[in-house]
């Protein structure tokens, strides 16, 4: 078995390490080329297919209704920050860790974890226990994507919210999921959730 | 069957004879719709939200302060409360919010709870931002002070 295995492999490599007979080295360096852009356009526009709006709401509809009428997707300038914004980190490498990690929510898809409002209702306060941890972890870079500390002129901020960016946020004793969760989806039971 | 439906078409005839005969004159409705109403007027603008932080002093001594801030999508139900994240005791001290008067932790029977009295839960019960928005009907409500001053 293993030894045919082996036998098949080498006549493989055989194939591989040995000078082209047909093609020519323009074809075959410019077909690399093309088909490398083909295959590199295709993983990028997969990426980002599983990044819309209407690829999340396709389970978590109901997140997303609620995130229709909060400051992040309708306000007086038009700027949205949709699902992949906040959700989906935007450095290549953490990204593509998080897709990864995203694998089992396919998982979770196929055996219907949150396949009614019921079921995903029972199960809000993890998920968001979820993201509250990510972002608590990447010191709210999400956010921060946007929301530029160093940009934030405080004497355009009302009193209260100056005062408090001024000192906790500056100092970085505390970051912006700290005190801003449920800025964009219903809160689950807080009961349990330290400072609140 | 049929007598139902002739029931029916003459308690419909009478209805709308009655409806004729009560018409009032337009001066006599109290209503705030400024034009006729099959004509869709241009709402005015909508007021901003008072959110300067500033304290109001209430009209009277029972009145609920109102809210000097926005508090656009703040969730307050069964599962959370976000006016209490600033105004609740233990974070009123961190948030410098006020802390919500001592009444809201006493059940009907004056007795001291541990949190929030349920009774008392649903802060926009009472407790209101403010717009700037003129009023749409006067208002000659005179500080208690004020009538005392004049008694004297």
């Amino acid at each position: 078995m293993v030894a045919s295995l082996l036998a098949k492999l080498k006549v493989i490599w055989g194939v591989i390490r040995r000078p082209s007979v047909h093609y020519s080295l323009g074809f075959l360096t410019l077909g690399g080329f093309v088909a490398g852009i083909i295959f590199w356009g295709g993983f990028n526009v997969a990426l980002e297919a599983s990044s819309t709006e209407e690829f999340c709401s396709d389970c978590h509809q109901n997140v997303y209704h609620e995130l229709q009428s909060t400051i992040h997707y309708s306000n007086s300038s038009g700027v949205r920050a949709t699902c992949h914004d906040c959700h989906v980190p935007h450095k290549w490498t953490d990204k593509i860790a998080r897709k990864m990690q995203a694998s089992r929510e396919i998982y979770g898809q196929i055996i219907g974890t949150i396949d009614t409002p019921e079921k995903f209702e029972a199960r809000r306060g993890t998920l968001a226990k979820h993201e509250w941890k990510r972002l608590k972890a990447n010191d709210s870079q999400e956010c921060r994507d946007c929301h530029k500390f160093d940009s934030m002129d405080f004497t355009r901020q009302s009193t209260r919210a100056a005062q408090m960016h001024s000192t906790a946020l500056a100092s970085g004793e505390k970051t912006c999921i700290d005190c801003h969760k449920g800025i964009a989806h219903r809160l689950p039971d807080m009961a349990d959730v330290k400072d609140f | 069957m049929k007598t139902r439906k002739i029931l029916s078409v003459i308690a419909l005839v009478g209805l709308s004879m009655s409806a004729m005969a009560a018409t009032i004159p337009a001066d006599k409705v109290a209503t705030l719709r400024q034009v006729p109403l099959d004509i869709e007027p241009t709402p005015p603008v909508m007021p901003k939200v008072d959110n300067t932080d500033v304290e109001k002093a209430r009209s009277y001594p029972m009145q609920p302060p109102v809210i000097p801030h926005k508090i656009d999508g703040y969730q307050i139900d069964l599962k959370a409360n976000k006016c209490m994240q600033c105004h609740s005791r233990q974070s009123s001290t961190y948030s410098k919010a006020p802390m919500v008067s001592v009444t809201h932790y006493m059940d009907r029977d004056n007795n001291f709870l541990a949190t929030l009295s349920p009774r008392r839960y649903f802060c926009t019960q009472c407790h209101v931002p403010q717009v700037d928005a003129k009023p749409l009907v006067g208002n000659d409500f005179v500080d208690l002070h004020e009538l005392m001053k004049k008694e004297k």
